[in-house]
C-alpha cells in the first residue's frame, strides 16, 4: 500500500518541484514571456484555447498512431524477410542504414512537394518513415539470432516453418520488438510534429505551435510543448502496458 | 534380432569455403530396442552430427541410418531430443513447455490427457509443484529435468541426448544420472547419449561407443551388462575402474596421443 502510494506521490512531488523551479527561474531573471513563458502563463493559454487543444491534439494523435501502425506492419515484414534470409539481409541492410542516416527534416519538404496538399497523408508518411527502422532491425536480429537448438527441437518433430515461427520465433522476438516499439513511438511522434510545423495550413499540435509563433503568442507555444509532452508520455506508457501483457514473461521477477 | 537404430557405413562431409570437411567416415552403430548407447569421443569429432542424422535433421552423404529397418529420410515425430542447453521457452510455464511436442506431433494427446501425461512425467523427475513456474525460476538441473520430460512426453521410440548434463555441476549431474535410471524403469525408451564424461557413459549406457578423432569412425565398442539399475557406489568398484581405464586409453588413441601399435 505504502509502496504503491510512493509510486504516485514521488513523481508528483518531482513534477511540482520542477514547475516551481521553472516559475522561480523566470521570476528571478524577470524575463518577459516572449523570452520564456512561466507555468503561470500556461493556464490562461489552456483555458482560452482548450477546444483547439482537443481538436489539434486528436489530429496529432491519430496520425502518429496510424504512422506507427504502418511502421509496425512494414517493419515487421522487412524484419522477417531479413531475419529468415541471409541474402535479403545482406541486400537490404545497407539500404536501410543509408535511408535511416538521412535526417528526416530534409525529407519533409520533399514529401510536401511530392504530394502537395495531401497534409494527412504526408504527415502519416513521415511518421511512418522515421519510425519503421528500429522495428525492422530488432525483428530481423531477433529472428536471425534464434539458437539452432530451438529450431531443432521442433523440426525434429516434423514441424513446418510456419509452426516454428508461430510457436517459437515470434514469441521469442517479442521483447526486442517492444524495446524497438518504445523508440519507434517517440520517433513517430517527432515525425508527425515535423510535418505539422513545416507544412503551411497544417493541422495538429505542430500547426498550433506554428500559429503561436506567427501571432507572437508565446505562452501558447509553451503550452503546446507541455501538451506534446503529455501526449508523448501517454503513447509511451500505452506501449509499456502492451509490453507487460504480451512480453511480461521477459521481465525477471523482483528480488 | 533386429536393432531399433542401425547406422551402417555412414560418411558425411560439411561443405566449407576450403573444400569439403569430412566429419564422419565409416560410422557403424546399432542399438537394440530398449538399449541405451553412450557415444564418447574427442571434441569436435562429429558426435552432434550423429544425433542430427538419427533425428532426420540431415542426410548422410553415404551409408544408411535406419530406425526399425526403415531408412530415415526426414524428421519424424517418433524422436525426442534434449541438448546441453535445455532450450525451454521462457514465455511458457514448465507444464506448457513439457506439453509442447504434443501440440506438434500428429495424433498427440490433447487437452486433459496431455496435461495429465506432462504432470506424470514431471512428478517422475521430482518436479512436482513446479508445473506453473517459469523456466527462469528454476535451477539449471531442474530445467534439464523439465527438458527431459519434454523429450519423453510424446512417447518417442528414440531418445537422443546431446550432452544433456554437460553444463551441470558434478553433484547435480550424479542426481540426474540416477533420475535417468528411475525414468527408464517406468518409461522405457531406446536412447543415444552423447557425452564427454566417461563415468557417465558407463553408468548410463549398456553400450559405450568410442569414436575416433575427425573424421569419426567407430573405433571401439564396450558392452556393459547389468541386471538392475546401478548405484553411484558401483562407479568405485574395480570393474568400473577397469572399464574407465580401457575407455580412457581408447580416447587417447582417438586423440592420436598413443598409437595402437605402441600400446599393443
Amino acid at each position: 500500500m505504502i509502496q504503491s502510494l510512493r509510486k504516485v506521490i514521488v513523481p508528483l512531488i518531482a513534477m511540482v518541484v520542477f514547475l516551481l523551479l521553472w516559475e522561480a527561474l523566470v521570476w528571478v531573471n524577470n524575463w518577459p514571456n516572449y523570452k520564456m513563458a512561466s507555468p503561470s502563463d500556461l493556464w490562461p493559454a489552456y483555458t482560452r484555447y482548450w477546444e483547439l487543444f482537443l481538436v489539434m491534439g486528436w489530429q496529432t494523435l491519430w496520425r502518429t498512431v496510424l504512422g506507427l501502425i504502418l511502421a509496425i506492419i512494414v517493419g515487421v515484414a522487412i524484419g522477417m524477410v531479413m531475419g529468415f534470409s541471409r541474402t535479403m539481409r545482406d541486400a537490404l541492410y545497407p539500404l536501410l542504414v543509408g535511408f535511416n542516416a538521412i535526417p528526416k527534416a530534409t525529407i519533409v519538404p520533399i514529401v510536401a512537394l511530392l504530394f502537395v496538399g495531401a497534409h494527412d497523408f504526408n504527415t502519416v508518411l513521415i511518421a511512418f518513415m522515421i519510425s519503421f527502422f528500429p522495428i525492422a532491425v530488432s525483428v530481423s536480429i531477433g529472428l536471425s539470432t534464434l539458437e539452432p537448438e530451438y529450431r531443432d527441437i521442433l523440426r525434429a518433430l516434423g514441424a513446418s516453418q510456419a509452426t516454428i515461427f508461430w510457436k517459437i520465433a515470434l514469441p521469442k522476438t517479442l521483447p526486442e520488438f517492444f524495446g524497438a516499439l518504445k523508440v519507434a513511438v517517440t520517433l513517430a511522434f517527432i515525425g508527425t510534429n515535423l510535418m505539422e510545423i513545416v507544412s503551411p495550413h497544417g493541422r495538429g499540435l505542430g500547426a498550433l505551435f506554428d500559429s503561436g509563433k506567427t501571432n507572437s503568442d508565446y505562452p501558447l507555444m509553451f503550452a503546446v510543448l507541455i501538451a506534446l509532452a503529455v501526449l508523448g508520455i501517454v503513447l509511451y506508457y500505452i506501449v509499456v502496458a502492451l509490453e507487460r501483457i504480451f512480453a511480461g514473461w521477459a521481465e525477471r521477477p523482483a528480488g | 534380432m533386429t536393432s531399433l537404430i542401425d547406422i551402417k557405413g555412414v560418411r558425411h562431409a560439411y561443405k566449407t569455403a576450403n573444400g569439403p570437411l569430412p566429419v564422419l567416415d565409416g560410422l557403424n552403430l546399432s542399438v537394440p530396442e530398449g538399449g541405451f548407447c553412450a557415444v564418447v569421443g574427442p571434441s569436435g569429432c562429429g558426435k552432434s552430427t550423429l544425433t542430427r542424422l538419427v533425428a532426420g535433421l540431415m542426410k548422410p552423404d553415404e551409408g544408411e541410418v535406419t530406425l526399425h529397418g526403415e531408412p530415415v529420410r526426414g524428421p519424424r515425430s517418433t524422436v525426442g531430443m534434449a541438448f546441453q542447453n535445455p532450450v525451454l521457452l521462457e514465455w511458457r510455464s514448465i507444464l506448457k513447455n513439457v506439453m509442447l511436442p504434443l501440440e506438434i506431433v500428429p495424433g498427440g494427446l490433447k487437452g486433459k490427457a496431455a496435461e495429465d501425461r506432462a504432470r506424470y512425467l514431471l512428478s517422475l523427475v521430482g518436479l512436482e509443484g513446479f508445473e506453473d513456474k517459469r523456466p527462469s525460476e528454476l535451477s539449471g538441473g531442474m530445467r534439464q529435468r523439465a527438458s527431459l520430460c519434454r523429450a519423453l512426453v510424446h512417447q518417442p521410440e528414440v531418445l537422443i541426448l546431446d550432452e544433456p548434463f554437460g553444463a551441470l555441476d558434478a553433484f547435480t549431474r550424479e542426481d540426474l544420472w540416477q533420475t535417468m535410471h528411475e525414468v527408464k524403469a517406468k518409461e522405457p525408451f531406446t536412447g543415444v547419449l552423447i557425452t564427454h564424461d566417461l563415468r557417465e557413459s558407463i553408468f548410463l549406457g549398456d553400450q559405450v561407443v568410442v569414436l575416433s578423432g575427425r573424421p569419426a569412425r567407430t573405433q571401439y565398442v564396450m558392452e556393459i551388462s547389468r541386471d538392475k539399475a546401478p548405484s553411484l557406489d558401483d562407479l568405485y568398484t574395480p570393474i568400473a575402474a577397469e572399464r574407465l581405464n580401457t575407455l580412457r586409453h581408447q580416447i587417447e588413441i582417438a586423440q592420436g596421443r598413443v598409437t595402437e601399435e605402441a600400446s599393443a
